[in-house]
């Protein structure tokens, strides 16, 4: 099927930014083409946020994922991986619409705390992810989810889903 | 945020067992330094300092160098690539990641014109 729409069509990737801003401190950014709200809907709606953040080439099955976006509220995610399954879970603490999301991420030892912020311009939103770990040994000790990556598949992959992607 | 794979990385860091040297890696990732600036910053002795350095040193993650009475150390070759490729995995997941995010948005996007040309709402 090769439905032509307005300028939708081409999945051109945006450039993904890492920087270690300090022994405790990594920051990721991106631009995403489309404005704050709907971004803000895909990290904060569960049926939306559990679709992409494992991403699917890493051999990780979400079992199950609960988020209570409020302030005060919980976020739970579970993992299988292999043989084991692994949880991940905390609190928000910070909930502005389409601009800024704080959370914390409980289970490791000490705290880590995650801020992301919305910034639109000209109708696209540059993410910002930035993680406080409670140490800098927590960042060195590989804690942060750098997983290895097959990146070929990963293109099959994206290729395979962006040419069946429903409309509804 | 997860701990999926740590193996990979601990395995490179198996020499770090302990956590000056840890520090001292981490330090010198932003600049190189003298034994003696390296003893005073993790408060311990010239004699201290001169044995993690020779571990790290070892390991090839840190490597020394005598200019006249002083010992620079800086980050062996292998310790920077284990900072790079450590950065360069984390970065592929944040890309990964984002490049399935795009997927979702575009599909949120569709919807929205196709509400929008129907209803308003």
């Amino acid at each position: 099927m090769d439905v032509r729409r307005e300028s939708e069509a081409t999945p051109t990737k945006n450039r993904t930014g890492v920087e270690r801003k300090s022994e405790r401190e990594l920051v990721v950014t991106r631009t995403v083409n489309a404005p704050a709200r709907l971004v803000f809907e895909a990290w904060t709606k569960a049926e939306l946020f559990r679709r992409w953040w494992v991403p699917k080439s890493y051999g990780l099955t979400l079992l199950s994922c609960e988020m209570d976006v409020r302030v005060g509220g919980q976020y739970r995610l579970v993992f299988r991986h292999e043989d084991s399954t692994m949880e991940f879970f905390g609190t928000y603490l910070e909930v502005t619409p389409h601009s800024r999301l704080v959370w914390t991420n409980e289970e490791g030892d000490g705290q880590t705390v995650t801020t992301v912020t919305f910034n639109e311009t000209a109708g696209k939103t540059l993410l910002v992810v930035h993680d406080l770990y409670p140490s800098k040994e927590a960042i060195d000790s590989g804690s942060t989810g750098a997983m290895p990556e097959a990146l070929d598949q990963l293109d099959e992959l994206l290729a395979s889903l962006g040419s069946s992607t429903e409309t509804k | 945020m997860a701990q999926y794979s740590q193996t990979h990385f601990d395995a490179s860091f198996g020499a770090l067992s302990d956590a000056t040297r840890r520090g001292v890696l981490e330090q010198l990732g932003r600049a190189d330094a003298s034994i003696t600036a390296l003893a005073e910053r993790f408060h311990m002795t010239l004699t201290g300092m001169k044995k993690h350095v020779g571990v790290l040193e070892q390991a090839g993650l840190v490597s020394t160098e005598k200019v006249g009475r002083v010992r620079t150390c800086k980050l062996g070759l292998r310790g920077l690539e284990e900072e790079a490729a450590w950065i360069e995995r984390y970065r592929q997941l944040w890309a990964a990641r984002f490049d399935e995010l795009d997927i979702v948005v575009e599909e949120l996007k569709r919807k929205e014109k196709a509400n929008g040309r129907k209803k308003r709402k």
